[in-house]
């Protein structure tokens, strides 16, 4: 079953407006893939109508962690959601990162770019791809100091981790893509704009990369096609051809 | 066993189709089934209505295309679908496994191809039911500068399109259309006058969502169709009006969450009712408001489910 009641583990407060809410998905349940996502109706009434996608941040067998940022009336009402209460959720859903095509694509060096909390889904990544011997650095832009989060997560991982701020509050100051080298392959999570840099930089170093793209959903299912992107193939839809598509796919 | 005779009676008709319970999942909001088949199980509903087909590919509008509303949502998805040939090739194969009926939503951008979606579908002994969608709001007929957007705004072009496709037919033809009009009655009128064996109301809300702060349009077209919970009072008023027009049965639509908002639908003239939105939030929507139909049946002594139809209290 794809659709279920999880019972709050817990729901707390990491910085000033993120959040991590634990879940256990139930017996019999798919194995969940860094960069797949679960859809959840923050609460029973019909406003806000829609669920709310969230990637997978931390997967410890069927204990699922979500980090969220408050940004709206959705999330307020998530972050307000007390232990023991139930949560109805759809997952896991979507395609995570393609971990085979990343380990063939020849390089021993992986960069892991986030943009704000699109560290969310490259945690259960890095944590992943730690077992397969591949050299991980991280690399984290935000526009201030306070939405930088989790990167002392990556470190207890025992990974390299580069900040850049817009406003220079820490880190390099100035944008993400400023810090990569090339010659390692990248898998990004952020807004589209970071992403599109991304691409591009990809490109130019020749490196293979894979995002994971950001676009209102509707259902998460694949049924109300709000969520097409163009790609060389067509259209594709977010939550169902992707979240995670490789980054020469998309027509930006 | 369970005693037939205390079973209580959920089939209705529409056209020719017999459907086991009056629930419909409506075009554009279950894919064409295959895809909500891991979600809920199909064979329950009364019938399924495919994302809508037209005639050549169509990519639709540019993203972004959903915005939620307050108790709703605006779509603007422009009838993106693989065309009439994708659809006979990879979509029919999965859909002649079903054990429900199977009405087909078709779109097109002239007689012609109405005549011609109409003829090449009919082929197929899986489809149950053409419904033509003469009332998606995020597609224009005709020049833009024309107040007449839709065909379903205008009742002689109505007549026409159903007339035509009357004769290329003998499978339940079902007309879909748009709340967008000042009088309901008359366009209901024009298609059954034309041979439509049902209709089906309401499309979506013409809408606009804007941001006060950056000033943009949240939908990339600006205009999109509202559904969802928001709509369904307008829908119920559309129903009720129709349902004073025409005698062939009424698909009713609009917010549907529901088992008491489905009966309320056949209250005010439905035989035959279409989840929507709804599939969206919780794809197994459809069983539940089965359910709850069975539920609320038995427990006010509802005999024939048709006993509800139009016999909302007025006075």
């Amino acid at each position: 079953m794809k659709q279920f009641k999880a019972k709050i583990i817990f729901n707390k407060k990491i910085a000033l407006h993120h959040h991590v809410l634990a879940f256990r998905t139930p017996k019999g349940a798919k194995k969940v893939n860094p960069g797949q996502f679960f859809n959840v109706k923050v609460g029973g009434s019909y406003d806000p109508l829609l669920r709310r996608p969230f990637g997978a941040h931390k997967i410890a067998g069927s204990k699922i962690e979500i980090l969220y940022k408050v940004v709206g009336k959705a999330t307020k009402i998530l972050s307000e959601r007390k232990p023991d209460e139930m949560l109805d959720v759809l997952g896991p859903l979507g395609n995570g990162f393609d971990i085979k095509s990343l380990l063939s694509s020849g390089s021993s060096s992986v960069a892991l770019i986030a943009g704000g909390h699109g560290v969310a889904p490259l945690y259960a990544l890095a944590k992943n791809l730690k077992t397969f011997g591949l050299k991980i650095s991280v690399f984290i832009g935000a526009s201030s100091k306070k939405y930088v989060v989790c990167d002392g997560d990556f470190k207890k991982l025992g990974l390299k981790v580069h900040v850049a701020t817009e406003d220079g509050s820490k880190g390099h100051k100035g944008l993400v893509t400023d810090l990569l080298k090339s010659g390692c392959s990248i898998c990004a999570c952020g807004p589209k704009p970071m992403l599109k840099a991304v691409a591009k930089l990809s490109g130019k170093y020749k490196t293979y990369c894979q995002v994971s793209m950001e676009e209102y959903l509707g259902c998460g299912t694949g049924i109300c096609m709000g969520c097409a992107i163009k790609t060389c193939s067509g259209n594709k839809l977010v939550c169902k051809d992707g979240p995670v598509f490789n980054a020469k796919e998309i027509i930006w | 066993m369970v005693n037939k005779s205390k079973m209580k009676k959920l089939n209705v008709k529409i056209g020719k189709m017999v459907l086991r319970n009056p629930v419909t999942a409506l075009s554009g909001t279950f894919g064409y089934a295959e895809e909500m088949k891991d979600f809920v199980d199909i064979s329950r509903l009364g019938a399924i209505v495919t994302k809508s087909v037209t005639l050549n590919p169509r990519n639709g509008n540019p993203t972004p295309r959903i915005v939620e509303t307050p108790s709703g949502m605006l779509n603007s998805i422009g009838l993106e679908n693989k065309g009439l040939k994708d659809f006979i090739q990879n979509k029919i194969p999965f859909l002649e496994k079903l054990r429900t009926n199977v009405v087909v939503s078709i779109a097109g951008f002239s007689i012609q191809e109405f005549e011609k979606l109409t003829e090449r579908l009919s082929e197929y002994n899986c489809v149950s039911a053409i419904e033509l969608n003469l009332s998606c709001p995020n597609v224009i007929h005709g020049k833009k500068t024309t107040a007449k957007r839709l065909i379903a705004q205008d009742e002689v072009a109505v007549n026409k399109v159903v007339s035509r496709v009357r004769k290329k037919t003998k499978l339940t033809i079902i007309t879909k259309l748009t709340p967008n009009v000042t009088d309901i009655k008359k366009i209901a009128k024009a298609a059954e006058n034309a041979g439509s064996d049902a209709i089906s109301l309401i499309n979506t809300i013409f809408g606009i969502s804007v941001d006060a702060y950056s000033r943009k349009a949240n939908l990339a077209n600006t205009v999109g169709g509202l559904s969802g919970p928001a709509i369904k009072p307008v829908a119920l008023y559309f129903v009720h009006q129709a349902y004073q027009a025409v005698k062939i049965p009424i698909i009713g639509s609009g917010g549907i969450m529901s088992a008491e908002d489905a009966i309320e639908f056949m209250l005010c003239g439905a035989t035959a009712v279409g989840l929507g939105t709804a599939n969206f939030i919780n794809p197994a929507v459809a069983t539940n408001v089965i359910d709850g139909i069975m539920h609320y049946a038995k427990t006010n002594r509802i005999k024939n489910i048709n006993n509800l139809i139009g016999r909302i209290i007025t006075d």
